[in-house]
């Protein structure tokens, strides 16, 4: 996969636009996936993801060719995401609301527009919990454990992505994990 | 409790997977003996198990058209090269054509402002109108005068040696092309003789 990648970044660096489609859709869910986790909100992950992939076609040339191409633009949207927590009011995230739907969260509302069956219900209440308490971790441990067990990524590429030390992402990971086992005990 | 401190740095390091065999032995004679950290490191393995539950969300359908749509143009050169690299048969089919048909020339002289017919197209002088509200059907061509498109056309736009305004409420569902220069025109030209080459090899696939 990361040859056809490097050969379509190429075609994007001579100035093939539709080359860079390509990338996009092997990427997307990927990326939009980390967005989710990190932001908990729909509407602003789409938002992030999107952003993400422009600035990564923008800032195409300072892509050194020799890495690899997801590290790279995992770390733009992580930052991305980062740049958006920070930027948010504390009580705006906890809801995780999608818009213009009179408060119902995502999940809810999937689960009142196709009335699923009581088994599916609950598995979507229970990733809702699951997802609430992700957003209550600190951004810092938050960003390692969605890399580390949402996007499946070693503990190098996750220090590679954040820029930080291996012994502190790893020191991150321990603590998001021990406010997780807090968190989640009694699910 | 009196577990010694490091075994919890344990459960981590064996979650990490960097735990050496010999703190891995100590750790489960430990986790044997003592129930509150058995518990301990049952609870963290049930943590990651929920986080790593959360089912795979995809991204929304139109992402990537969205994304693709909000670059920075690309220069038209560029389009023309790649048009060329993956239809190197119709290029030299292309080519021809271009040395035979000399009269592509003297249409380019012509000045005289044109536009395809719809009925609903307001025309002022040498500038068409869509108007607000109005939805034109088909493709829309001008030649040497100004688009202003405040409707919607269904269909694709072509301005030769003019100008486009796309109005914020206006729409095109097609494609919008502007030719302002006569080599762009040529390639105008010859791409959408190409197109049409395309169209009838694909008809005859379509055929067999
Ligand atoms: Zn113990």
């Amino acid at each position: 996969m990361e040859e056809i990648v490097k050969k379509r970044i190429k075609e994007v660096i001579k100035g093939d636009q539709n080359a860079y489609g390509e990338i996009v859709e092997l990427y997307k869910d990927k990326v939009f996936q980390l967005c989710y986790r990190m932001l908990g909100n729909r509407h602003e992950s789409e938002d992030i993801a999107q952003e993400a992939f422009i600035r990564a076609y923008v800032n195409i040339n300072s892509f050194n060719i020799n890495l690899k191409f997801s590290t790279w633009l995992y770390r733009i949207a992580t930052n991305l995401c980062i740049d958006r927590i920070r930027k948010k009011k504390p009580d705006y995230y906890l809801d995780a609301e999608v818009s213009g739907t009179d408060g119902l969260t995502m999940y809810s509302q999937i689960a009142a527009d196709t009335a699923l069956p009581e088994e599916e219900l609950q598995s979507l209440e229970l990733q809702e919990t699951i997802q609430k308490e992700i957003s209550k971790l600190p951004e810092k441990y938050r960003t390692a454990i969605v890399l580390r067990y949402i996007e499946e990524l070693s503990l190098n590429e996750i220090s590679e992505i954040l820029d930080l030390p291996l012994g502190t992402v790893k020191t991150r990971i321990h603590r998001g994990r021990e406010a997780l086992r807090q968190q989640l005990r009694y699910v | 409790m009196s577990c010694p401190a490091e075994i919890i740095e344990y459960m981590h390091e064996y979650l990490d997977e960097v735990i050496s065999a010999e703190n891995e032995k100590i750790l489960r004679e430990h986790l044997q003996t003592c129930k509150d950290c058995q518990t301990h490191f049952h609870e963290l393995k049930k943590a990651i198990a929920l986080v790593q539950s959360t089912s795979n969300i995809k991204a929304p359908p139109n992402l990537t058209a969205n994304v693709m749509a909000r670059l920075p143009k690309e220069k038209k050169k560029i389009g023309v090269q790649r048009w060329f690299r993956h239809h190197p048969l119709l290029t030299a089919a292309s080519l021809f054509f271009v040395l035979m048909v000399g009269s592509l020339f003297s249409a380019w002289n012509d000045h005289q402002f044109s536009v395809s017919k719809q009925p609903n197209l307001k025309v002022e002088n040498t500038t068409v109108i869509v108007p607000k509200g109005e939805v034109v059907k088909g493709d829309v061509v001008v030649k040497n005068g100004t688009l202003k498109i405040e409707g919607e056309i269904q269909g694709n736009v072509t301005v030769i040696n003019g100008d486009k305004y796309l109005a914020s409420a206006g729409h095109v569902t097609g494609e919008i092309t502007e030719v302002n220069e006569i080599y762009e025109w040529l390639w105008f030209q010859i791409k959408k003789t190409g197109k049409d080459l395309i169209n009838i090899f694909d008809e005859e696939n379509d055929k067999i």
